[in-house]
């Protein structure tokens, strides 16, 4: 099995992604982020100092829409959608005491 | 019949756009339970499009250029007050407030959808194996994948199911179920086709285009749902391309190059089958016989691709899917706090080849290792478009195979990720650089099933694209690979 990302460091990002995952997964995970990484080592061991990087394909500029009013999507229409909303906004479960 | 075809038929009033629907219906009720093309059928929703078609044409007014012609949509393309899934249970139950774009442009121009298409969960996949409800067969041999992640729609023009699909493009999920099933896929230049509406996997990767019998429709349809859309900040400010004034125009005097990083001959990736090679080399032999320059061209930042891709886009996608939380749409499984609420639910809705992007998007992107992996495989990005921009200096497209191999069996390539991602090897760079790409059927392996023909330009190179398209068309030694033709 590859060693390229250990075992705690995916308890660590299933944490950060929001997933709860089982021995199992996490096993399987390990050696499969592992075998991934390792193909991307053509990647990393790449001599790329001065290039700057491309997160988008086309020149990136601001767009911005005209400065008038147009209807949008009436709220409730998103709303409804929801697992659970009241009084205008979605409901959730309890924040305040939560671990961060 | 041809999508162009039944257009034609159905705005000279010689057919009514009612009784293609029902013949499509029909056919999808045989044949979508062995098949699993489509996730939903919309037949009231088609029924009832199709008679505000024929009633158009009853009026004397033109119901636009696709008028009757049904349509599948990928099931990632949002329709208003239709279930739209992602194939994935953490959508269950949503119903999109409004059309994406191309399904309102579609709708505008007279095509009639008649269902949304089965993919890979949140399109993550070249085998639409990694659906919620199950995969997608391959219409030509049902053991066999349609390729994915747009398998649904690949398969449903196939088995003729709709006369049109579209399907999304990340890393090929359009062009490889396409070669797989012997039909034409199409995607676009960046920005070309407005993504409003798509639900978004890599946002910097994702394109939608069309699938079809003929380049001819393919044509036809890009011209429908591409050009600019105020709603999309990406959309390239232009107007829509002309496509079908150059069909008829050849090759003679164009300059394709081979490229040899992705050919498998000497200097290439591993992995390209040997009767998948000897296509491509028919494939270009049949271009120069028709009056093209045919070169070797090398870019060899190429071959960095799939590496640079497997961290790009999960990046993109573990950001893009942290939306999908239990607050505002779709699936939630309830637990006392919101941040275990999240986790529960997420847990519970997402799949596993889902999760593994998502592990891996999120490790790239983490504090450590940003630098090594997410900025590295920016900067590949950067050297791909210089030396695509040389090469397209030296000759106008460039030509590979569509697919390393023909299309596999189910559960052969499940096991290992690794073997599953390398079928995306010849179409990822042009997703990394923006570029278009089209898939045309071009014979069959040494198995039978179909072989595709990809042709790569630079940005906008879509008339020129298709002008070469044609002639490789007309030119396939098989009559594209469409069962019962």
């Amino acid at each position: 099995m590859s060693e390229r990302i250990t075992r705690n460091e995916v308890i660590h990002v299933a944490r950060l992604a929001r997933l709860s995952l089982t021995d199992t997964e996490i096993d399987e995970f390990t050696g499969q982020l592992g075998d991934i990484l390792e193909h991307a080592a053509d990647v990393e061991a790449l001599d790329v100092g001065d290039i700057e990087p491309t997160s988008l394909p086309l020149p990136m500029t601001n767009v911005l829409r005209a400065d008038v009013r147009r209807a949008s999507l009436a709220r409730d229409e998103f709303l409804t959608q929801a697992p659970a909303s009241e009084a205008g906004q979605f409901r959730v479960p309890p924040i305040l005491g939560e671990e961060p | 019949m041809s999508a162009l075809g039944v257009a034609a038929a159905v705005r000279s009033g010689e057919v009514r756009a009612v009784d293609v629907v029902e013949e499509y219906l029909a056919r999808i009720e045989t044949r979508n339970g062995e098949l699993n093309a489509f996730n939903l059928v919309m037949a009231d929703e088609a029924r009832a499009a199709a008679a505000a078609v024929d009633a158009c044409v009853a009026a004397g007014d033109d119901p636009g250029p696709l008028a009757g012609v049904p349509v599948a949509l990928k099931d990632n393309m949002c329709t208003q007050g239709i279930a739209t899934t992602c194939s994935s249970k953490i959508l269950e139950g949503w119903e999109p407030p409004y059309d994406a774009t191309v399904v309102a442009r579609l709708a505008a121009a007279g095509a009639v959808a008649v269902g949304k298409t089965n993919l890979d969960e949140f399109a993550m996949g070249s085998s639409t194996e990694n659906s919620a409800f199950g995969p997608t067969r391959n219409p030509l041999d049902t053991d066999r994948v349609p390729g994915g992640s747009s398998g649904g729609s690949a398969a449903a023009v196939a088995a003729d199911l709709a006369a049109i699909s579209l399907g999304s493009d990340t890393g090929g999920s359009i062009r490889q179920p396409a070669a797989f099933c012997g039909v034409v896929g199409m995607k676009p230049t960046y920005g070309a086709v407005s993504r409003y509406g798509l639900i978004a996997f890599g946002s910097s990767l994702d394109q939608i285009g069309p699938f079809s019998t003929s380049v001819a429709d393919s044509a036809a349809v890009l011209e429908v749902i591409g050009g600019h859309d105020p709603f999309d900040s990406t959309s390239i400010d232009a107007p829509a391309f002309d496509l079908r004034s150059v069909l008829g125009r050849g090759v003679d005097g164009m300059r394709i190059g081979i490229l040899r990083e992705l050919s498998g001959g000497i200097g290439s990736v591993d992995g390209i089958s040997p009767d998948v090679q000897a296509r491509a080399a028919a494939a270009a032999e049949a271009l120069e016989a028709a009056g093209a320059r045919v070169q070797e061209v090398s870019v060899p930042s190429a071959t960095l691709g799939l590496s640079a891709y497997y961290l790009v886009a999960p990046a993109e996608a573990s950001s893009n899917l942290s939306r999908f939380d239990g607050v505002r749409f779709g699936l939630r499984v309830d637990a006392p706090t919101t941040g275990e609420m999240m986790t529960a639910t997420r847990t519970a809705g997402f799949g596993p080849e889902v999760k593994r992007r998502i592990m891996l998007g999120t490790y790239a992107l983490s504090a450590g290792y940003y630098d090594a992996f997410y900025g590295k495989a920016l900067k590949v990005r950067t050297l791909m478009l210089a030396e695509f921009a040389s090469a397209y200096e030296q000759v106008d497209l460039l030509l590979t195979p569509t697919a390393p191999t023909t299309a596999f069996r189910l559960g052969e390539r499940t096991a290992d990720p690794m073997t599953m991602y390398v079928n995306d090897v010849c179409t990822i760079p042009s997703n990394l650089t923006g570029h278009p790409g089209i898939s045309v059927p071009f014979g069959v392996g040494d198995d039978g099933m179909p072989v595709g023909i990809q042709l790569l330009g630079p940005a906008l190179s879509e008339p020129t694209i298709y002008q070469a398209a044609a002639v490789l068309e007309a030119s396939a030694p098989h009559p594209g690979g469409k069962e019962g033709r």
